[in-house]
């Protein structure tokens, strides 16, 4: 059966059917790089003033911002614009008042939510050493319950919350934990919404997970970063 | 070419054939993320350029591809023209990118437009086929608004981000989650259903008569 | 963000639904979960192309990334993806022509199926590694079969039972799909 196909005459030949995927492969190439290169400029201020915007909205008093990453040895590094961070450190935005000031730190934390991952960006003051506030960068929560997370009053009294690093600067001096609704005893504790309690753990562990790990690495940085450089 | 006909091409997509509520094609984007208007608009202009600009190249091209690799042509093709429209997404507003997700990249599987290419472009020259894929696209615009229009309404209470009914309303949530599309597009389906059946008893009875 | 094996398998599978709660793969969910004995092979045959396509993707992933070509990412997979089809189908023909006649009909339509594609895109977005792209893909294909089993046996159910016609059809089986949703969504939040 294959012999009478293969000899039929409609039957295009290798060469014609490379030739023409060739063709279609180089004008859709063309097309894609044309688009990106058009666009990159554009993309990429408009993740820049994202960025800029987020951190704005959880350190009020800053009027401009510089990234940075600090690694597991505990070394800081600069960031210039659209640079990653080395893998194993953690990336973070110092964002500096009108006097060049430092006004906060803002880094990023996520954890498991009701629905899907839960991503914020939260704010750290060194001068309190507690986490101030936070802001959301993408979940999936449930409209009108998970959600409430960013507008109930009690659960926003949870800030400032207490975030110091231990006396060896390893650790947190203490974890940072989600209680629940009407238990919160201590300022590291984050007592949660009645019936929302999933998307409230989340915020705590997405502070704690990312806290743990930056707050004591940054402490003998905080001299360095204290004036915008 | 006459102008009737490029008129009928016009509206087989927006009425008699439209994507939504007569062929049912084009499901995942159209249910996942009609949560609000201004997404479903977004989502249905997109849509409708990438079908216009690949419809419009495979008919170019259409003596020159080879029917064994005619799929795997048309989905090159398809795929060069979306990623075009995810980076200009990116480019105009990063909110809006993020709302539509991955959604985006997923219009490459989107049925009616693989179906558009080969069913009528592959056929046709040019101008009606880009003609056809516009009506088509607008058949599919119009199908996301109303399945978005009436989710956001309901599930929270606006419309194109404008509050409709003060601040007394109870947003009936469900509508804005998943069990809610298919709640609406089943609903609108029904409606259509019915229409139908009215149109053709009326037929029947002026035979009768 | 590190998530443990379990939890992305019960969240793929239950709680983040392919089908029922990210509207993945609905054309064929509405279109062959007419009968029980279709729906089954068909879920089967998707979730191995599914993870062929995750692992194609994922190897295909890392030389994008060293090459920084992430722009032709989507190109790329689509295109993997349909010749992971048609290679699964041939491999198929040649060693296993009883499992091939079983699933060979539904392998052409899995092309364009936007839960093949979806876990490639998903599984590069939230960075999973090897094992953790496996597992999700495995557990998104459990789940559309799961989905597809399901709404099969209610749709059969509901062929003896007496429905106004009007509302037969697609309408129909779009009312039964979003109960199932809703039942899904109890599953939320388990796998946290």
């Amino acid at each position: 059966m294959s012999h009478a196909t293969d000899l039929l005459p409609e039957t295009t030949p290798t060469a014609a059917m490379i030739r023409t995927l060739g063709l279609i492969a180089m004008i859709c190439g063309v097309i894609i790089v044309a688009a990106y290169q058009g666009t990159y400029a554009a993309v990429q201020e408009n993740k820049r003033i994202a960025v800029e915007r987020a951190v704005f909205k959880v350190i009020p008093r800053a009027k401009s911002i510089a990234e940075y990453a600090v690694s597991s040895a505990g070394e800081l590094k600069k960031l210039g614009a659209g640079e990653a961070a080395p893998t194993g450190s953690i990336k973070f935005y110092a964002g500096y008042d009108e006097a060049a000031r430092l006004a906060g730190i803002a880094a990023e934390g996520a954890a498991k939510g009701y629905a899907d991952t839960v991503r914020i960006l939260f704010a750290w003051d060194p001068a309190a050493a507690s986490v101030t506030g936070f802001g959301v960068v993408a979940m999936r929560e449930t409209p009108g319950i998970g959600d409430k997370i960013l507008v109930d009053a009690e659960f926003l009294a949870n800030f400032p919350l207490e975030a110091k690093p231990s006396d060896d600067r390893l650790v947190l001096a203490h974890e940072i934990r989600t209680v629940k609704h009407g238990s919160k005893t201590n300022p590291w504790e984050v007592d949660a919404i009645a019936g929302a309690t999933i998307t409230s753990r989340a915020i705590g562990k997405a502070i704690n997970d990312t806290a743990q790990t930056l707050v004591p690495r940054l402490a003998p940085h905080l001299d360095k970063l204290k004036e915008k450089s | 070419m006459s102008q009737a006909r490029n008129w009928d091409e016009f509206m087989e997509g927006i009425w008699r054939q439209n994507p939504v509520f007569v062929m049912v094609l084009g499901m995942c984007p159209t249910l996942a993320v009609t949560v609000s208007g201004i997404n479903a608009l977004s989502m249905g202009v997109a849509t409708t350029f990438v079908l216009i600009c690949s419809c419009g190249l495979v008919s170019l091209l259409r003596k020159l591809i080879p029917k064994e690799v005619r799929i795997a042509t048309y989905i090159v093709i398809i795929a060069t023209f979306v990623t075009v429209v995810d980076y200009v997404i990116q480019a105009v507003s990063l909110a809006l990118y993020d709302a539509l997700g991955a959604f985006i990249q997923l219009i490459v599987v989107n049925c009616i437009i693989l179906g558009r290419a080969e069913a009528h472009a592959s056929k046709t020259p040019p101008a009606p086929a880009m003609v056809n894929a516009l009506g088509m696209g607008i058949g599919f615009t119009i199908g996301l608004l109303a399945l978005g229009c009436v989710r956001e309404i309901l599930g929270a209470g606006t419309l194109f981000g404008i509050s409709l009914f003060g601040a007394g309303f109870q947003p009936w949530v469900v509508m804005v989650l998943p069990p809610g599309g298919f709640f609406v597009l089943g609903a609108w389906l029904l409606l259509f259903a019915a229409l139908e059946r009215r149109k053709q008893r009326k037929l029947a009875e002026v035979r009768h008569v | 963000m590190s998530e443990s094996v379990a939890q992305i398998f019960i969240n793929a599978l239950l709680a983040n639904n392919f089908v029922l709660a990210m509207f993945l793969g609905l054309c064929p969910f509405l279109g062959v979960s007419g009968k029980l004995d279709t729906a089954f092979p068909m879920g089967v045959a998707t979730t191995f192309v599914m993870l062929v396509a995750s692992l194609c993707a994922y190897g295909l992933n890392l030389l994008l990334t060293a090459f920084q070509l992430e722009f032709l990412r989507l190109i790329s997979y689509i295109v993997i993806i349909a010749s992971a089809v048609q290679l699964v189908e041939m491999v198929l023909k040649k060693y296993s022509p009883g499992l091939f006649r079983a699933l060979g009909i539904y392998l052409p339509l899995i092309t364009t199926n936007c839960a093949v594609l979806g876990v490639a895109l998903f599984q590069t977005a939230r960075e999973y590694d090897f094992i953790q792209s496996l597992t999700f893909s495995f557990g998104g294909g459990a789940g559309f079969t799961l989905a597809l089993v399901l709404m099969a046996s209610v749709r059969e159910r509901l062929q003896l039972s007496d429905v106004p016609s009007v509302a037969q059809g697609t309408a129909l089986s779009l009312m039964l799909a979003g109960i199932l949703s809703l039942a899904f969504m109890g599953f939320a939040g388990l796998g946290s």
